[in-house]
């Protein structure tokens, strides 16, 4: 099966950036529809389901994108790293204190016009999670520490330092419960609901925010930094060969903290949706995994933001469309879901070689059949 | 006669377009040392990468005691009695040496009698060789030398008859290597038979009955030891080829602009590669650095262009120090006071591979205008630029979106050299720049390293190629062992004087 030598020069772009995904997600999507199978239940409407939960109705689209949003977020975040070949698994962790970031800045500062307040409290976002990102970046290029576990356990530190302060620091001290007190309503984020009211459409309640658009901005942001500034040029250039930005007067050290802290500044924007749009308050464990899930969002994205803006799309369809299933299919829990996202991750991620050889010979072989011919 | 224990003929391997062996015929006698030499890149080791199996020859056949046998990988060859000691050991760090030997071997599941034996038998090897290895050592607290010797124990455990090594005084301290030749003495006189590739003449003359010489890929001559010297061993493998010759006008020598000052270095390792070198180029002057590959050459040319600190001395452009132990100016900033460096290693330095060419081409300059403004990058100009130097230069395919490592080497080659010499540096490092070439390029840069130096640039040129270093430079020195063992102008030099020079034996 790797016997098969392609020459990648001759393989379009939209074979190996558009049908390999498609194919593998393909794959990834039959086999948890043999898993919905086994639990005994209707592949088909399963599927049915997913799409009417997620498309199917103006609230439900709401939910989609609202997950889209914090998947674009933590899906950037890994991205930046790893085009300097960081693999920055700690977004969970950098979206916590980037939660702790908004909420310090919005609750401190919200004598401040409203639109300042925004503004201040999205730095604040970003410069908490760049911070978290920082001690991880600095053990790694001065102390050769590996980002991979460092990352990790920074996770786990955050997590415990978050629990920390809740309890004991910024409890709202008129309950029991882990979390603050909530914002001044004044400087919430509007939601997609006052939007479509100002319309005069009247809807449910959804989560979708503002902060959407923020994130449609990030995407625009990374793709610029990237491959339109001399700083995304030196990151990419330390990424791939290390040596030769050596040569080239690029400081290796300065590039890696660089891509980790905007890496961890995105992370860290997952909060400005989550405390100043949906929740208001800083609840115990908010990031809920979707840390984790930016990094098989990136992959799916191959790593480019027109890539990640529809794999987090993806992801935002699976969760809602996957939560109506599991309302609606006593058979099928939510732990199935994780499974799907699991499989997902594994044909995309893992496996992305399985099949890739075979398809790019297949194209090439035909397209070269197509110029003699 | 008996039939020499191993017989190559018409042994022939390529990579590529590049033939690394071309017909080789190779007898080799029982119970001697047999050398084989030969300039780096000449095919020594990828000729015995074939005995070893390791690789599979395109053609020829391969015959032990007479018989024609099949390698196809390294467990063949020392099923039938060969053994191997690579010039990078093969051993797991953390492991001991008895742990290390018997891996692959072990013969039983849960250790016991068959571990019992192997022991026994290991000591009584190291005895009868005079070994005097512990064999509980954990192989990270050994040092080189005795690292080598576990190589040779495990190969003569494993039942080897002809050993080879590879270039086994690489690594080793005098002393170490009189003790390693003490080793390989004992076990010739045991009747076992070793096959020595090297580069350094004096190991040939003192240890070899036989030697086989190899140039280019092809075995040039094979003569007893005691019939030849080194000399005539020195101008065999640097060969009496025609030289190509390149116009050059005559030197018109300015000042001094580049010094460099009792300069040592080290590497990576922290080992001294560079030992206390004095040297100064003129402007209009290329200065050749002959040698071969790994007295030190690398190193200085690194710390000549800020990569490699400078462990003392110092280095001085247009009068004004540049580096010392304490400071050193990074690239570029040497880059900017108009010192440019084509480095020796294109693929792992001087490019990124996965980077269109475009972006290749303004690597290092990238935070220049017009390239960039502000931070950032003017694409427009940026292309404009890329399809000039492109033509200019003859690179092929013109694509400057095309990615890097789609170009071959002669093109990937001429790109890093646009990129360097479009400023006109004043001062210009060059390692290795034909290295991978083919011969149309190779022209073209040497004319484009003349019109440099024609133009006022000091050139410090770096190759292994005795050829390309007599064709263009105007002084030639040469290293050896990290020290410059010899200066000339390049006047009436022939190859045979710098050959033993680069052996280290003048």
């Amino acid at each position: 099966m790797s016997n098969i030598v392609v020459d990648k020069s001759k393989v379009p772009w939209w074979v190996s950036n558009v049908i390999v995904p498609l194919v593998n997600l393909t794959l990834a999507l039959l086999v948890s529809g043999l898993f919905v199978f086994i639990a005994g239940e209707n592949p088909i409407e399963a599927v049915k389901l997913i799409i009417y939960g997620s498309f199917g109705y103006i609230q439900g689209f709401a939910y989609t994108l609202y997950y889209t949003t914090n998947f674009i977020f933590t899906g950037l975040a890994f991205a930046v790293a790893f085009h300097c070949r960081l693999f920055n698994i700690g977004g969970e962790g950098q979206a916590y204190i980037g939660g702790l970031g908004v909420f310090l800045v919005a609750i401190n500062l919200s004598f401040l016009p409203v639109p300042i307040v925004w503004l201040l409290a999205i730095f604040g976002a970003f410069l908490f999670g760049a911070a978290w990102a920082y001690i991880p970046a600095y053990l790694q290029s001065k102390r050769g520490s590996h980002v991979v576990i460092t990352t990790i356990m920074f996770n786990f530190i955050a997590s415990s330092l978050m629990i920390f302060l809740l309890v004991d620091v910024i409890r709202d001290t008129n309950q029991m419960a882990p979390h603050t007190v909530k914002l001044p309503e004044e400087i919430w984020l509007p939601s997609f609901e006052a939007f479509s009211g100002i319309l005069g459409i009247k809807i449910r309640y959804s989560p979708l925010n503002l902060t959407f658009l923020l994130a449609i901005a990030s995407l625009f942001f990374v793709w610029f930094l990237v491959w339109k500034t001399k700083w995304g040029y030196e990151m990419r250039a330390v990424g791939h060969n290390t040596q030769a930005a050596i040569y080239a007067g690029i400081s290796p050290h300065k590039n890696i903290i660089i891509a980790m802290c905007i890496s961890g500044g995105l992370a860290g924007l997952l909060g400005v949706n989550e405390i100043l749009g949906v929740s208001h308050k800083i609840q115990a464990g908010f990031p809920a995994g979707y840390g984790f899930t930016g990094i098989a969002v990136a992959l799916m994205g191959r790593n480019h933001p027109i890539g990640i803006l529809p794999a987090a799309f993806l992801f935002g369809i699976l969760y809602q469309g996957g939560s109506e299933v599991t309302f609606e299919m006593p058979n099928i829990t939510r732990y199935m879901f994780v499974a799907v996202q699991g499989l997902i991750i594994l044909f995309s991620g893992a496996l992305e070689n399985l099949f890739r050889p075979q398809i790019e010979s297949f194209f090439v072989r035909r397209l070269n059949r197509e110029v003699n011919a | 006669m008996v039939s020499p224990i191993l017989e190559l003929t018409d042994i022939n391997k390529s990579f590529g377009h590049v033939q690394a062996n071309k017909n080789i015929n190779l007898k080799i006698n029982k119970g001697t040392i047999h050398g084989i030499i030969g300039e780096n890149g000449a095919g020594k080791s990828t000729l015995m990468s074939i005995v070893f199996g390791l690789y599979q020859a395109n053609s020829g056949s391969i015959k032990i005691n007479g018989k024609e046998i099949n390698l196809r990988s390294p467990r063949d060859s020392i099923i039938n009695g060969i053994g191997m000691v690579h010039q990078h050991f093969m051993l797991v760090e953390n492991f001991t040496v008895l742990e290390n030997i018997i891996l692959g071997f072990e013969g039983e599941t849960v250790f016991g009698e068959k571990l019992q034996k192997a022991k026994e038998d290991l000591e009584q090897l190291c005895q009868t060789y005079n070994f005097n290895i512990d064999l509980d050592a954990t192989i990270s607290d050994l040092s080189v030398g005795f690292r080598q010797r576990v190589e040779i124990l495990k190969s003569l455990y494993r039942g080897a008859e002809i050993l080879i090594l590879d270039e086994p005084t690489g690594v080793l301290t005098p002393q170490e290597v009189d003790e390693l030749f003490k080793i390989l003495r004992s076990l010739k006189s045991e009747g076992k038979t070793i096959v020595l590739i090297t580069h350094k003449l004096i190991e040939i003359m003192d240890l070899t009955s036989e030697v086989s010489v190899m140039r280019q890929g092809e075995m040039v001559g094979h003569t007893k030891t005691e019939d030849t010297s080194k000399e005539q061993l020195a101008e065999m493998m640097v060969g009496r080829s025609v030289l190509l010759r390149v116009d050059k006008k005559e030197i018109k020598k300015g000042e001094t602009i580049f010094k460099v000052n009792n300069l040592s270095v080290k590497d990576d390792l922290d080992v001294t590669r560079v030992k206390d070198v004095n040297l100064e180029i003129c402007s209009g002057e290329i200065l050749g650095i002959a040698g071969v590959t790994g007295n030190g050459q690398t190193e200085l040319l690194e710390a000549l262009s800020g990569i490699r600190k400078v462990e003392s001395g110092s280095i001085e452009l247009f009068g004004e120090k540049i580096s010392d132990q304490n400071n050193f100016l990074n690239p570029r900033m040497l880059k900017e006071k108009g010192l440019a460096h084509v480095p020796e290693d294109r693929q792992r330095m001087g490019l990124i591979s996965d980077f269109k060419a475009h972006e290749n081409l303004i690597f290092g300059y990238h935070d220049q205008e017009p390239y960039s403004k502000s931070a950032i990058l003017n694409n427009k100009e940026i292309t404009e630029y890329s399809n000039k130097v492109m033509q200019e230069y003859d690179v092929r395919p013109k694509s400057p979106n095309l990615i890097t490592s789609n170009f071959s080497g002669g093109n990937q080659q001429k790109i890093i050299l646009s990129r360097e010499l479009n400023e006109n540096p004043k001062v210009l490092l060059v390692g290795q720049p034909t290295r991978g070439v083919d011969i149309g390029a190779i022209e073209f840069i040497h004319q484009r390293l003349i019109d440099m130096r024609d133009k006022g640039a000091a050139i410090l040129l770096a190759s292994v190629e005795l050829d390309e270093i007599l064709s263009l430079s105007d002084r030639i020195i040469v290293m050896f062992d990290g020290k410059i063992v010899g200066e000339k102008e390049n006047k009436n030099v022939t190859d045979r004087e710098l050959g033993l020079l680069m052996a280290g034996v003048a």
